[in-house]
């Protein structure tokens, strides 16, 4: 479903990806763990298109497209979702009025009726009650007074009102206490673990992969993977850090 | 008895449309005084009205702890001027949320003089500026910290959107200080909106011209994020966008 090629990407001419290839079938959850600069985030940005994270060498595709040729909108709109390590604040725009026009931009994108904003509010009413947050949370400006944890519950409202086919999660996990994180990853299960979807969950803790259970788990050290495994490595990861269990 | 007409030697005025004024200066010369007693509290909300020429110009003073949030749009289609003189006195709170909005040929200005002359005050002035055309918008302010104003805490943030070549903002925050002990913060920008909402817009599926349009809302909007009652605002405000973006 995506599948990068020895992707090479660079930061300001700095090179943080030096050959990244990962093969992410339909219907699998895999997991990137990795030291901090490592360039999982990196990889993250690269996958929805952040200006200024330049591919050098390689591809990724998504469902067989060349991802790199979209924009990140029509990434999005290809059903292509990133769950931000740090969520942006943008006050004067209420959360409902932001979903609902992303949502819409997408659907016109691909060829469908708008939902009317009735129709959306029920639909975004169930999914922060699917998640456990105040849908009066909703009408506040994105992410603007919102606790960590409350900003990375509400990517996950995000991506259960969007409903991608694919979705890139940036450290989802951290910020959030013990029981946000079982909501969380029980969130990821309900909208994500599916025949025709994907995951990408990057985390630096075992942690979450506890609750989501991945098919596999892959070590990204100086911006390649060096280890791939089932979660009995993230265990390993856990215990013995990563110079450790990479040696 | 009418005051005399200003000039635009005097640097409140610098950026005025004086022949704009000139019909209606009888109308405006003396400013309106607003008193806010000690302890009390004012929350305002002032809108734009019907007119090409629109001008208000206030006195306020503020009692000992008292506090005072105005709300306003500037956003006139030939000159909008909004002046407003405001002392505080110990432990008085004034925070102000304005905007100029301005298309075609207008010119909007607003124009503060914030004197501390108590001790821990605190004042928050934020303005936004969405410019399109030759239209010019403009925010003068002054914070003047009197002797022995100590702990004073006065903010200034000023930031403005040019939308065309031709149109221009005008950001001047000026400190006149005599106290030693105050935290005086100023800060002023003007042009492109922020890279990393973009990105968040886009990659949330909004296509690059949707997401800057919401982003420009949302750079005026937020302005009456803390407002009481700021449907009002709201609306005019959007409706003054429309017709600049």
């Amino acid at each position: 479903m995506l599948r990068t090629t020895n992707l090479h990407a660079t930061v300001a001419d700095k090179p943080i990806l030096n050959g990244v290839s990962l093969t992410v079938p339909a219907g699998e959850v895999h997991a990137i763990m990795g030291p901090n600069g490592s360039g999982k985030s990196t990889l993250a940005y690269v996958l929805a298109g952040r200006p200024g994270y330049e591919v050098s060498e390689g591809g990724a595709t998504f469902e067989g497209r060349d991802l790199l040729a979209m924009e990140p909108h029509e990434r999005a709109a290809a059903g292509l979702f990133l769950g931000f390590q740090y969520p942006v604040e943008i006050p004067g725009i209420s959360y409902l009025q932001f979903l609902r026009e992303s949502l819409n931009s997408q659907r016109r994108a691909r060829g469908q009726d708008e939902l009317s904003a009735a129709d959306f509010i029920k639909v975004a009413r169930e999914q922060a009650k699917l998640l456990e947050m105040d849908s009066e949370m909703l009408k506040r400006p994105v992410n603007v007074g919102f606790s960590g944890g409350e900003k990375k519950r509400a990517e996950m409202v995000q991506m259960g009102i969007l409903a991608p086919r694919f979705a890139v999660l940036d450290e989802t996990d951290s910020g959030l206490d013990i029981d946000a994180l079982r909501i969380v990853g029980e969130g990821i299960n309900r909208i994500m673990r599916a025949p025709d979807k994907g995951v990408l969950l990057i985390t630096h803790y075992e942690r979450l992969l506890e609750h989501v259970r991945p098919d596999r788990v892959h070590v990204l050290q100086a911006g390649r993977i060096t280890r791939s495994g089932d979660i009995e490595l993230a265990r390993d990861l856990e215990r013995e850090g990563y110079t450790e269990a990479a040696a | 008895m009418t005051a005399p007409f200003p000039t635009r030697k005097q640097e409140e005025w610098r950026y005025a449309d004086l022949d704009a004024l000139q019909p209606v200066w009888e109308r405006f010369s003396e400013p309106m005084t607003v008193i806010v007693g000690a302890g009390e509290e004012l929350e305002e909300v002032w809108l734009p009205v019907a007119e090409d020429v629109q001008v208000r110009r206030v006195s306020l003073a503020l009692g000992e702890g008292a506090k005072a949030r105005l709300f306003m749009l500037n956003t006139a289609p030939v000159y909008g001027r909004i002046e407003l003189e405001v002392t505080l006195a110990q432990g008085a709170d004034f925070e102000l949320f304005g905007a100029n909005i301005g298309t075609a040929l207008s010119t909007n200005e607003i124009v503060t003089k914030v004197k501390h002359v108590g001790i821990g005050g605190r004042s928050r002035q934020t303005v936004r500026s969405v410019l399109n055309g030759k239209a010019v918008g403009s925010y003068l302010g002054k914070v003047e910290v009197a002797r022995g104003a100590q702990q004073t805490d006065a903010e200034q943030s000023v930031k403005a959107m040019l939308l065309d070549r031709g149109a221009t903002a005008n950001c001047k925050p000026e400190l006149e200080i005599f106290a030693d002990d105050v935290k005086c913060a100023h800060g002023a920008t003007v042009g492109e909106l922020d890279a990393m909402q973009l990105f968040y817009a886009e990659s949330r599926g909004l296509d690059p011209a949707s997401a800057r349009a919401l982003l420009l809302e949302g750079f005026v909007m937020g302005l009456w994020d803390g407002a009481k009652d700021g449907d009002a605002i709201r609306e005019a405000a959007r409706e003054a966008l429309r017709s600049v973006v």
